[in-house]
């Protein structure tokens, strides 16, 4: 790479792929500006014309508006506790050196190859199905009465269930970042005095932080656009309708092109305004 | 204060035997240097003397305590390890506070004596920074500061020096010496070099695929070597062996000559060694010339002081100080 001539061939080299994802992005975000600023309602006359800033209006004045973005909050906050706090516990057991790790290792990873819609379904009726679920079963051996989880306990179910498929991502970073440990480390603490649990706070924990800030950051952005397992579980209903399934519904249910592209504009400003905030504040792990 | 004894301390992974049961003394405020080629047990030994390992037999005493089944942390040792091991996390001040943190000591005293132990490893400028930050030689004096500030009974050294460039190490080594002579605390050093063994030891522990071969003060084993790997192993360069009829005539299986105990000349010799010179490497205070094709060993080493007019190809006579001769017997014993 050092020579003036080889990076000019590396730039020719890379054009092709950069100028391909610069179009892959820049399509479909000229297209939803673009229709944010129209009265476009495919079932009702098609494109009536400019809008101005109507759409964006009546996006945020509708009284669904903030109960999603809170929805959505809920969910990926949610989410990610559940998936760093059990990653971190997981990742610390399957370090133990154990007979059969290799198979333990590769079932872990399974949730993971699941398909989201698959595994909303396999949880709505498999477990969670108030007459027929496993929980329901359970519950009543001990004589309670069953919960209806999909309408009594919609978000946190749909947080289980995220966190289900996200836990084996965050197990595996937070493994291979544990296996990083020096050994010597460990020891020099051992014999330092510092017992188990001074370990892992003052050693371990300080070791993985870079690893949580990358887990945090990965899964945050996919978890903004959770959008399956509310589909197939409670079609946005008992609360938990968060801004990507608003802007489903305001697309394809209510046939309303414009409003809806002015709510994902919505979702590009506040994907952005989480990723600053995340970055400001765990970014700076990455850098020591 | 840090006397370690091991009586019948055995080692064993699985089915291999690391170390054979062995009993050694290590006196209170000796320093005693362990050993040995790669591979010969004596890290295995420290940790196990550390704790760090579980003895598979036998006993550990410190101080007349049974510390067999102690935690490593109640022994009341310090270890500094190859790799230094510092919290990469915390600043030179936090890592040194660290064993004194866990042991629950207040803030001014821990203050004291971090700031004490800094002023005695010249680290007082350094300790707000990172571990990161720091040349490989203050690294290696924070991981001491962290070992000093416990005030153990003894201290343990894991190759300490193995990851430092050839001056720093003499610098360094010079260092722990005058920190043993000044705090006069037991410490056990773990190295593979034996120049390090002969400079810094009270006592050399020589090892060889776990058994004891030798131990005693660094002359004793220079000039009276139990066996052949000993012999071999101590002194710089190595001596020189030669087996059959010459060592025959002399009533031994081989013979040991040290390379400065041989004379070099330009002039035949009655009795000398002839032989052509392979290489000779001219250090200024010291040459050590290679000999070859004398017909008693493949190269004979000999150490002339001073510079010496050698050169490749040229004929020489070698000729040893016959009460300098080790002998040694068919099984590589020391004949006395």
């Amino acid at each position: 790479m050092a020579t003036r001539r080889s990076r000019a061939a590396a730039r020719m080299m890379m054009a092709p792929a950069v100028v391909l994802l610069l179009g892959w992005m820049l399509v479909p975000l000229t297209m939803t500006l673009w229709f944010s600023f129209r009265r476009y309602l495919p079932m009702r006359g098609g494109d009536l014309g400019w809008a101005g800033f109507d759409n964006y209006v009546r996006f945020v004045s509708s009284s669904a508006f903030w109960p999603s973005i809170q929805a959505t909050l809920v969910i990926v906050g949610g989410v990610l506790a559940a998936t760093v706090a059990l990653g971190v516990l997981l990742a610390l057991l399957l370090d133990q050196p154990i007979w059969g790790q290799g198979v333990v290792r590769v079932l872990v990873i399974a949730p993971f190859f699941v398909m989201p819609t698959v595994s909303a379904l396999v949880w709505k009726n498999m477990f969670m199905d108030p007459v027929n679920g496993l929980f329901a079963h359970l519950w009543r051996l001990f004589g309670a009465e069953p919960l209806a989880w999909m309408s009594e306990a919609s978000l946190p179910s749909i947080v289980l269930i995220v966190s289900w498929q996200w836990l084996p991502f965050a197990t595996l970073i937070l493994l291979t970042a544990i296996q990083s440990l020096d050994r010597e480390q460990l020891e020099a603490a051992e014999m330092d005095g510092a017992g188990p649990l001074s370990r892992f706070v003052h050693i371990i924990l300080p070791h993985l932080s870079r690893a949580v800030t990358v887990v945090i950051l990965i899964q945050t952005i996919f978890l903004l656009s959770v959008f399956a397992e509310i589909f197939v579980t409670t079609q946005g209903s008992f609360g938990t309708r968060t801004l990507t399934y608003l802007i489903y519904q305001r697309v394809l249910e209510s046939q309303n092109v414009g409003l809806g592209s002015a709510g994902g504009v919505y979702a590009i400003i506040l994907a952005n305004i989480v990723a600053i905030f995340l970055m400001r504040i765990v970014g700076k792990n990455l850098d020591a | 204060m840090g006397r370690i004894v091991l009586e019948q301390v055995a080692k064993r992974f699985g089915d291999a035997e690391v170390i054979p049961a062995l009993d050694l003394e290590i006196e209170d405020g000796e320093f005693a240097v362990f050993v040995g080629p790669s591979g010969c047990g004596k890290s295995t030994l420290l940790r196990l003397i550390a704790g760090l390992e579980d003895v598979s037999g036998g006993r550990i005493l410190i101080d007349g305590a049974d510390a067999t089944q102690m935690a490593p942390a109640r022994r009341g040792l310090a270890m500094v390890f190859q790799s230094y091991a510092l919290y990469p996390h915390m600043t030179v001040r936090k890592n040194i506070a660290f064993p004194l943190r866990m042991a629950g000591l207040d803030k001014a005293e821990i203050e004291r004596r971090v700031q004490s132990a800094a002023a005695a490893l010249n680290l007082t400028d350094y300790l707000d920074r990172r571990p990161g930050q720091l040349s490989g030689g203050q690294r290696q004096r924070v991981a001491i500061g962290r070992a000093i500030v416990r005030e153990p009974a003894a201290f343990l050294f894991d190759e300490p020096l193995s990851n430092l460039d050839a001056a720093l190490r003499v610098g360094m080594r010079l260092e722990i010496s005058e920190l043993h002579k000044r705090l006069r605390t037991t410490m056990i050093y773990v190295t593979h070099d034996q120049v390090e063994a002969m400079t810094m030891a009270d006592k050399i522990v020589v090892l060889q695929a776990g058994r004891i071969e030798q131990a005693g003060s660094p002359l004793e084993l220079y000039r009276a070597p139990r066996n052949r790997f000993v012999a071999g192993f101590i002194g710089s360069p190595r001596m020189n062996f030669i087996e059959g009829e010459e060592a025959g005539r002399r009533g031994a299986f081989a013979i040991g000559v040290r390379p400065e105990d041989i004379a070099l000349s330009r002039e035949p010799a009655p009795g000398a060694w002839e032989g052509v010179v392979g290489v000779a490497e001219h250090l200024g205070s010291d040459t050590f010339v290679h000999v070859h094709e004398t017909g008693l060993a493949e190269t004979i080493t000999v150490r002339v002081s001073g510079e010496t007019p050698c050169a490749h190809g040229d004929r020489v006579w070698l000729t040893p100080r016959e009460d300098a001769i080790h002998r040694f017997d068919a099984q590589g014993l020391r004949i006395a």
